[in-house]
């Protein structure tokens, strides 16, 4: 039932005309030089590096000299395409630091699997995207003190969107082909992919292994990729998915062959912005879906407050091992044990890490527990029981991905916590039920991108793609 | 307010981090605040609701008591600014 017109698509023709597909093939039949290419590519990245701070790391060294291989083999799914790495995820020998100055100088001796994946397929990764410090945020304002705030590639007095800000930026800036791996534990794909005006796509939970990621929420992060067309979404997420014996939560992800028949807007999900309302709904339309809609009043009302203390709490826990032992930041013993971890901590990490770590302390401590911590787990019970149902009778929901444009950075500045948590209202449903979802452009408010994202039931991850078939104009 | 200057005091101890008297007002505050906000799941009701500690069930993993290829002792200490004699080495105990 679903027909979708062609439509006009956010790259710059000039460089950007080829997507993974065309460009493998080039690579393959020799009439494009890896080595070149990725030259051009590391001088393009320099350059808006200088101007919008999104990377931490460019690894050129690296780059080309796989770049070199991939030369000489032409070979793998994505042979010679560039992508850059969320800084929480590990490559091995690149300083990987999630964004932290606790972690500043680690070098990683293992690749993350993901990353492993990516570079047996033949892809050249060309650095490490600046990010809130360990996904803390939904600005990239949070990051440590020796990194620099990331910029929104369509007005640099505006945030890109956290926390995979600098994946997000990267991806709509760069002039060549570009796939950037971003992490999500309530948004961080979604929102900066809406923010930058690119595809950010979320797997279901335990889809994509994590292992080698610096983990924040262990039952909610998910690795997905951000690219500058649907399809490119697409060739990366199949290289990456697939069960691996490192992550013990990792599943055997089975295709599912089922048929997207009826979509429906969430009602709550559009008592936002009202040009952001109207751009959506066109979106919506513009895509040929005859749609119904439904409420969330549970998601409405819970999930926030659900959401956040589970995140704190096990944020607090898996922020334990940063203590100035064995990688990063590690000056001088000259105190007792306790006194060297809690001043190492304090030193360095950000305010709002040290909210999130009191928060989730708090959330945890005797006395608190039951009413907080485990009372969030029973209401994410409701919360996914509340999608399960929707799901039965439909196979896929929609709702704008951001509540808000792309705001100034100096009024981010002023907000206070409350506030900044609230502004991941529309993501942390469906990442809080593990659920797959996309963001992509709808369109723009004043010259700024608005995001419209498509949610799938748990482990339906191609019920998206196939939703959205046919976007990219092919 | 839930969380007083001995609270804030006490998770400030489990959590090993040191804070100003002017960051424990600043943070109590902005804390209170939310955990204000956050009360409002109380409300739900969750008579004979499981908690759900992931989205989806997951299993045990097990597998054979086998040495496997691992890191060697030399690539576990490289970011090691603190060793001795093939250890880690960490600060004064008593």
């Amino acid at each position: 039932m679903l027909s979708i017109k062609k439509m006009g698509f956010l790259r710059d023709p000039k460089w950007c005309e080829m997507d993974i597909k065309e460009f493998v093939a080039k690579v393959k039949s020799g009439e494009i030089n890896v080595v070149e290419y990725t030259e051009k590519v590391l001088e393009d990245i320099e350059q808006i590096n200088s101007n919008y701070n999104y990377f931490s790391v460019i690894t050129k060294e690296l780059a080309l000299e796989q770049a070199k291989k991939v030369n000489r083999s032409k070979t793998g799914k994505l042979a010679g395409v560039p992508i850059s790495i969320k800084d929480c995820i590990c490559v091995k020998g690149v300083e990987s630091s999630a964004s932290s100055d606790i972690l500043k100088g680690y070098k990683p001796v293992f690749n993350a699997t993901v990353v492993k994946k990516l570079i047996d397929e033949g892809a050249i990764i060309v650095g490490k995207t600046v990010q809130d410090e360990f996904g803390f945020g939904g600005f990239s304002m949070n990051v440590g003190n020796s990194f620099k705030v990331p910029y929104n590639p369509f007005d640099i007095v505006r945030s890109c969107g956290g926390s995979s800000g600098g994946s997000g930026g990267i991806t709509q800036k760069s002039r060549y082909l570009h796939v950037s791996i971003g992490e999500s534990t309530g948004g961080s794909i979604a929102c900066p992919a809406s923010f930058c005006g690119v595809y950010g796509f979320t797997p279901s939970y335990g889809v994509v292994s994590r292992y080698g990621l610096m983990d924040y929420g262990s039952s909610l992060d998910k690795i997905g990729p951000m690219a500058k067309s649907l399809d490119d979404c697409k060739k990366v997420f199949d290289v990456i998915k697939g069960h691996d014996i490192k992550d013990s939560t990792s599943l055997d992800f089975r295709e599912n062959e089922g048929e997207v028949k009826k979509v429906a807007i969430i009602k709550e999900s559009f008592n936002v912005n009202p040009k952001i309302k109207d751009i959506v709904i066109n979106k919506i339309q513009a895509l040929g879906y005859e749609y119904e809609e439904v409420s969330l009043p549970v998601v409405d009302k819970y999930a926030l407050a659900s959401y956040s203390l589970i995140a704190m709490s096990e944020a607090s826990t898996n922020l334990a091992k940063y203590c100035g032992l064995r990688y990063g930041y590690q000056p001088e013993m000259k105190e007792m044990y306790n006194d060297y971890f809690s001043k190492v901590r304090s030193e360095t990490i950000t305010d709002e890490a040290k909210r999130r770590i009191i928060l989730g302390t708090f959330a945890r401590m005797a006395g608190y527990r039951d009413a907080y911590y485990l009372k969030a787990l029973k209401v994410r019970t409701l919360i996914i029981n509340e999608y399960r149902q929707k799901f039965k009778e439909y196979d896929i929901l929609l709702s704008p991905t951001m509540p808000i444009l792309p705001p100034a950075l100096d009024e981010v500045k002023y907000l206070e916590p409350l506030e900044l948590y609230k502004m991941d209202q529309l993501t942390i449903g469906v990442n809080l039920a593990g659920l797959p979802h996309i963001s992509l452009n709808a369109g723009f408010v004043d010259g700024l991108p608005v995001g419209l994202m498509l949610i799938g039931d748990q482990l339906k991850d191609n019920n998206i793609f196939k939703a959205l078939e046919g976007i990219d104009g092919s | 307010m839930k969380v007083n200057k001995e609270v804030m005091k006490k998770i400030e101890t489990n959590a090993r981090l040191n804070l100003s008297e002017e960051e424990r007002e600043k943070f109590m505050a902005q804390i209170n605040d939310v955990l204000d906000y956050f009360d409002k799941i109380k409300e739900a009701n969750t008579d004979d609701v499981e908690p759900s500690f992931h989205p989806m069930a997951i299993k045990n993993v097990f597998r054979e008591d086998v040495v496997e290829e691992s890191l060697t002792q030399e690539e576990a200490l490289v970011n090691a600014k603190h060793k001795k004699d093939g250890f880690f080495k960490g600060p004064k105990v008593v």
